[in-house]
């Protein structure tokens, strides 16, 4: 099954639960089914935040390799003076 | 060859070399190549570099495709420097595309794993004996290096690219929930039969070919494992990533979504 596949399952699946419920299949007291309603739009605002915290959590801490980007220039420089010893002409 | 499972560990990784299996481990790197006349030499040493220093049995496949700016010239004056048993010549008469370039590599690979790396030295050789001390350690069919996890990271990005990067990154898992966690690296190790079968079967371009040969990985049951990597970006500040490769980038994951 593809992953479009278990989406639109998935979201007939809780779709259907939902409309069912909320249309009286089981006689739910009218307090659940005022929360019940309005719940596709709560998950999907609270899911909206919760990738926006994500990614701006993940987006502060990327690591910055500044060692990195200064053992590479320094290697370079090795690199350079071994090769030319060598006999490469650059 | 390839394990399926993880099951499947007859302790192979734990056993001599000059027990029951034919010989040693010999790693070879691919390395396409378009105009990387600067860069070529350095990453060459870099790589003869960390496998001599960890005694690793290697090669080096340079697969230029018809630079203009002199890249063939340079890898020759390599190979007499090195050797042509460790840097191999296999170049093309023109820019033909990634996956091409790791087949045309493959066919003159005598090593039982496969390197891929960028060669413009954002990837690290050093990084190297790690992928190789973690495939022995689970088995892995693949090491993946990551940007995005334990001490990975990149250098020379700003908010913005940074932004992009994580933002895509988490579309991506979310989607496709490829138990990898930097699907658009190209910094990884295969078990040469396993690279061999994911190409066979990866049909897009460019980042999402990456992408797409991890996903398909997954669904043939293939082991992946992940070391953490530093990226250091010297290309970014001349090749901005535009509105383009945003939109391809996009159009590729919704396939691989819809299809896989």
């Amino acid at each position: 099954m593809t992953k479009l596949a278990q989406w639109l399952w998935a979201l007939a699946l809780l779709g259907s639960a939902w409309a069912a419920l909320t249309l009286g299949a089981l006689d739910l007291p009218p307090s659940c089914r005022e929360v019940l309603w309005p719940l596709p739009a709560y998950v999907l605002v609270s899911a909206g935040c919760f990738a926006l915290a994500t990614v701006g959590y993940r987006v502060a801490t990327f690591h910055d390799c500044e060692d990195a980007a200064r053992e590479l220039q320094s290697q370079i420089q090795e690199a350079r003076a071994d090769l030319s010893r060598r006999g490469m002409r650059f | 060859m390839a394990s399926k499972t993880a099951n499947r560990t007859p302790p192979r990784s734990r056993r001599e070399p000059e027990g029951r299996f034919p010989g040693p481990d010999k790693y070879s790197v691919l390395l396409p190549t378009y105009n990387e006349r600067e860069n070529l030499p350095l990453i060459v040493w870099l790589l003869v570099k960390s496998f001599s220093e960890s005694g690793i049995n290697y090669e080096i496949i340079i697969i230029d495709d018809g630079s203009p700016d002199g890249t063939r010239e340079v890898a020759e004056q390599l190979e007499k420097i090195y050797g042509s048993d460790k840097i191999l010549l296999r170049p093309r008469e023109k820019k033909l595309g990634l996956g091409t370039a790791y087949i045309h590599g493959m066919k003159h690979a005598t090593g039982n794993y496969i390197i891929i790396m960028d060669a413009d030295l954002s990837h690290h050789p050093k990084f190297i004996p790690e992928f190789i001390r973690k495939q022995k350690e689970g088995n892995f069919d693949i090491v993946s290096g990551t940007r995005y996890k334990g001490n990975g990271g990149v250098y020379g990005w700003d908010l913005k690219r940074k932004l992009i990067s994580r933002g895509a990154n988490f579309i991506t898992q979310i989607l496709l929930r490829p138990g990898a966690s930097d699907l658009t690296g190209s910094f990884r190790l295969y078990r040469k039969e396993v690279l061999q079968k994911l190409i066979e079967k990866c049909v897009s371009k460019g980042y999402v070919f990456q992408m797409e040969m991890i996903v398909r990985a997954r669904q043939l049951n293939y082991t992946i494992g992940e070391v953490p990597i530093t990226f250091v970006d010297r290309v970014y500040g001349e090749s901005k990533l535009g509105g383009n490769e945003i939109v391809s980038f996009l159009k590729g994951l919704l396939t691989l979504f819809a299809t896989t």
